[in-house]
């Protein structure tokens, strides 16, 4: 029996390419059209082979990423995959669910970041003037609400997963497809990191410092990581210290108007030049 | 009176910002930032040196403390962060494979 041809597409996120190859052609199609804006045609770091299994929907299970020699194996309900980070390979096997790739690109970039000092952010970020502005906090603490009143001239990088590397002295935000309840992919560019706002909705717009640990505690508690190594904590932990150094980080407290982005430009963080 | 050792457990991240120990347990995500005298307890807990002897050689030294005071905050401490299983606590050496 001749099996089908696999088609692949390299999707570039963050600035690293990863292919990501399978015989199912609506597979393919639904993939090349929810990254239309990330597809690349750089040469991949990493090479995913999909096997589109027809069973398990979406699942609400507790993902697992766990060290399995040398390799790492991904699981939740509607997917499982294997990585193994000497070679860049691996195998995914899922159903044909958008939400599922997403998800295990994010795990897969989440573990790649952790390795090169960056890592994937519970954030909005938006370029303003030249800086990238990140705006982070729980669940309803007005991600989507900033990315909605954005002004025009403002580039949405992401309602919901930030991406970030370090880049010289800083760090650089970059866009991403992983979108929220605006349902709408980031825009595939990046900036320099100027600020980090946790959000909290108040009567009026104000911006205050933070302690340096209280940052790190509340940075660490949004960084999107799901591998039980203490290893790579370790790293992250490293990581989260290291932007609270270099990146300003404000609790910014505001009231769901137009009128909070005044305030954001108004604020001094890290030059976009640097 | 018998000993107590500690040693860190190992699952345990730990960092200095700005002069403060930050200390995460990678299992359930608690996060603690420690005071100078407790990071200095920390930085000592090699399974080895009793804690009293950390107390008098280490925390006593360095901080203008009662050593009665200290060896009691000492205890407090180390009793919390178990809890956290942030700190190993034995009444015997630890040796770092033990601890793993």
């Amino acid at each position: 029996m001749i099996s089908a041809p696999r088609k692949v597409a390299c999707v570039e996120i963050g600035a690293l390419p990863i292919s990501l190859s399978t015989s199912h052609g609506r597979f393919f199609d639904l993939l090349l059209q929810r990254y239309e804006g990330f597809l690349s045609a750089s040469r991949p770091e990493c090479e995913l082979e999909f096997d589109i299994i027809d069973a398990s929907p979406v699942s609400d299970e507790d993902v697992s990423v766990r060290r399995e020699g040398p390799q790492w194996r991904l699981e939740r309900g509607d997917f499982s995959a294997r990585w193994d980070p000497r070679t860049g390979q691996g195998s995914v096997r899922q159903n044909a669910n958008p939400y599922s790739l997403d998800s295990v690109l994010r795990i897969l970039h989440s573990l790649i970041l952790a390795q090169r000092g960056g890592f994937l952010l519970h954030a909005a970020s938006a370029i303003c003037d030249g800086h990238a502005y990140l705006f982070s906090g729980v669940s309803g603490a007005g991600k989507t609400t900033m990315a909605r009143l954005a002004p025009r001239d403002v580039t949405l990088l992401t309602d919901e997963i930030s991406y970030l590397r370090p880049d010289d002295q800083t760090y650089r935000a970059f866009g991403t497809p992983f979108a929220g309840e605006l349902a709408k992919a980031g825009e595939n560019c990046s900036a320099v990191v100027s600020a980090l706002f946790f959000l909290e909705q108040g009567p009026e717009n104000r911006i205050d410092e933070l302690p340096c640990a209280e940052a790190v505690r509340r940075l660490m508690r949004n960084i999107l990581f799901f591998a039980e190594d203490p290893a790579l904590v370790e790293k992250l932990l490293a990581s989260a210290c290291d932007f609270v150094t270099r990146v300003p980080i404000r609790r910014l407290t505001f009231y769901p108007d137009a009128r909070v982005w005044e305030e954001v430009r108004r604020f001094e963080g890290v030059p976009a030049h640097v | 009176m018998s000993e107590s050792y500690i040693t860190r457990g190992s699952t345990i991240a730990a960092r200095v910002l700005d002069g403060e120990m930050i200390v995460m347990n990678s299992e359930d995500s608690t996060f603690f930032t420690l005071n100078e005298v407790a990071t200095v307890i920390f930085q000592a807990a090699d399974g080895r040196t009793p804690l009293r002897e950390i107390v008098r050689t280490r925390v006593c030294e360095q901080f203008d403390i009662d050593p009665e005071q200290a060896q009691a905050d000492a205890e407090h401490f180390v009793a919390e962060l178990s809890g956290h299983g942030i700190l190993l606590v034995s009444d015997q050496p630890l040796t770092p494979e033990a601890s793993l």
